[in-house]
């Protein structure tokens, strides 16, 4: 199996990354190199194995629903890009 | 004040309780010979300034019943600390400072440690030689150009060159044990569920592990004691008995058997490290252990199937950064446009590498060949050392197939490179526990380290047997302050 440019941009776009042709060229060669060693797990028959979703195999405790955190409206802007004021700025969306 | 720094973590504990000495006068002795190595570039952001102040907070009314009172340490910078910016090795957050505390860093704090600084990492922690970080190579202290390993490479390098007495990485596929291995250090990766993950920058959440690296295996248990907690806010973390680690470690192994996996010698695996195997399995016989060979047949795919699984969680950790809600942003003709353009300027090429490994084989029409493919490799893994454990009560193998790189030598081979981890990526896979622990050097002088794994929170048992091996071998990590002169 081999990756080609035309699956790297495929990636690249569902990865919301923007890669120019050069890079996407190495990438390429990168990724075929890395998936010729991830084929060798098709040398395992695992038809009658069952996945294993998560090593804790616990089920999740249920918690109360309280609110805990109190006027963190500041902590959560604090970080955000300059643009962002009162709220989270983002390019129009809307025409 | 240079001897300060020479202390190990339980002796300055030690001598803070005699009141021998202040914490005043240990912080400050790390941050001295902090400042005189900057070239080693282990630190990404210092809080010194600050950490002074703890410490005088701390001597002028010290709790000595705290575990490590008024021990000044540094962190990883993949670990939140409030109010001091904390980076994961990336540009993206290189502005970020965290409005909250990890519950690891907390509980350092709850137990009367000071932070001083964060340290250097592999970008949100993928790579195995620190060269993945926005914030440059980090220096091995045991030689010029050589990698500390990764992805705590930093912290490796920052304990190694004494600029802090003990340190915490994470570890999800040997971010912890390589190296440690490589800088003549200890460094142990608990039992999947022992650390909270609350604050720690995510990277692979079915992996991922924080753990404690120090100079010896006393230190090791102590600085465990202090890290793992039942945490409410991280849904996988195990409420189970913690251990008096440090209290009830023993050198006593006599009657452990300890299994010996035939898998593990790999080909072109060098003479040196063979030998420090042999060497560690006639301790452990001499120290009254039963050494019996075993078998963990699916020990070759646990790597192929690590490059799924991890890939895969990580692209889906990662989407949080679009520069809508904190870190870097890069202008946009539109919303779509602005992703792209601050995903592909703020992130390396590491982690865009991985992001698309993952993006693949998640999604449509590849799910069932790749990412149910690994997982369910996953469980043959897993039941190997199920079936191990039925017959073992640890298991010894080298920490890593090769010892400490050239810096450059390996960035444009990534299999080669991600080979590296090859010992340490199933123990990850399974959950389990693992330390590894200084044994030897290879003929460039460079450091060796035997790994035990133990059975899931059987931490004290790895340690107890890490101790046993840590006495005969009286390991010392040769290193001549290269980087002040």
């Amino acid at each position: 199996m081999t990756i080609d440019l035309k699956t790297i941009k495929h990636i690249s776009k569902l990865s919301r990354i923007s890669i120019d042709e050069q890079k996407a060229k190495k990438l390429s060669n990168d990724l075929n190199s890395i998936f010729e060693f991830i084929e060798k797990l098709n040398e395992l028959d695992t038809s009658k194995t069952e996945a294993l979703t998560s090593i804790a195999e616990t089920t999740l405790k249920l918690r109360k629903d309280k609110i805990e955190s109190k006027n963190i409206r500041e902590d959560i802007l604090k970080n955000s890009p300059d643009e962002n004021k009162d709220f989270f700025v983002v390019p129009k969306v809307v025409e | 004040m240079s001897e300060i720094t020479n202390f190990k973590l339980c002796d300055l504990v030690d001598k803070i309780k005699k009141k021998e000495l202040s914490s005043k006068e240990i912080t400050e002795a790390f941050i001295n010979r902090s400042k005189q190595s900057t070239k080693l570039n282990s630190y990404i952001s210092d809080n010194f300034d600050d950490a002074i102040n703890s410490a005088e907070e701390f001597d002028s009314k010290p709790d000595l019943n705290k575990k490590i009172p008024g021990i000044p340490i540094a962190v990883k910078d993949l670990f939140c600390t409030k109010n001091l910016r904390t980076t994961a090795g990336s540009k993206i957050l290189e502005n970020f400072i965290p409005t909250y505390e990890s519950t690891v860093t907390q509980n350092i704090l709850n137990n009367g440690g000071i932070i001083i600084g964060k340290l250097n990492c592999d970008e949100f922690a993928m790579g195995s030689s620190n060269e993945t970080s926005y914030y440059g190579n980090v220096q091995n202290p045991i030689s010029e150009n050589l990698v500390p390993g990764g992805s705590s490479g930093g912290s490796a390098s920052a304990l190694a060159a004494k600029l802090t007495p003990a340190t915490i990485g994470t570890d999800t596929g040997g971010s912890i044990r390589q190296p440690a291995s490589f800088t003549g250090t200890v460094g142990l990766k608990p039992t999947y569920g022992s650390c909270s993950r609350y604050g720690i920058v995510a990277f692979a959440s079915s992996l991922d592990q924080a753990g404690p690296m120090t100079h010896d295996v006393k230190d090791c248990a102590l600085l465990l004691e202090v890290m793992s907690s039942y945490d409410d806010k991280d849904s996988t973390s195990v409420d189970f008995v913690r251990g008096n680690y440090l209290k009830d470690l023993t050198d006593n192994i006599k009657g452990k058997k300890i299994g010996i996996p035939k898998e593990y010698r790999v080909d072109g695996m060098p003479k040196e490290i063979e030998k420090l195997w042999e060497k560690g399995i006639k301790i452990i016989k001499d120290n009254g252990g039963d050494v019996i060979n075993i078998s963990l047949p699916n020990t070759k795919y646990a790597l192929p199937a690590y490059y799924i699984v991890a890939p895969a969680e990580a692209s889906s950790n990662l989407a949080r950064y679009d520069g809508v809600k904190y870190g870097f942003r890069s202008k946009g003709e539109n919303l779509i446009d602005m992703y792209e353009k601050t995903r592909s300027e703020g992130f390396g090429d590491e982690v865009k590498r991985r992001i698309m490994i993952g993006t693949y084989v998640l999604s449509s029409g590849y799910y069932d060949a790749y990412y149910l493919k690994a997982q369910k490799v996953r469980r043959l893994i897993k039941n190997d050392f199920d079936e191990a454990y039925t017959k073992v009560d640890a298991i010894l193998t080298p920490s890593t197939p090769s010892s400490a790189f050239k810096i450059g030598e390996k960035l444009n081979d990534p299999v080669s490179m991600y080979l590296n981890d090859i010992f340490t990526v199933p123990i990850n896979l399974a959950g389990l526990p693992a330390i590894s622990i200084p044994a030897g050097h290879d003929k460039k002088g460079f450091p060796l380290g035997l790994q035990i794994i133990g059975k899931a929170f059987d931490e004290q048992n790895i340690l107890n047997i890490a101790y046993s091996i840590e006495k005969n071998i009286e390991y010392i990590n040769n290193i001549d302050d290269w980087w002040i002169k």
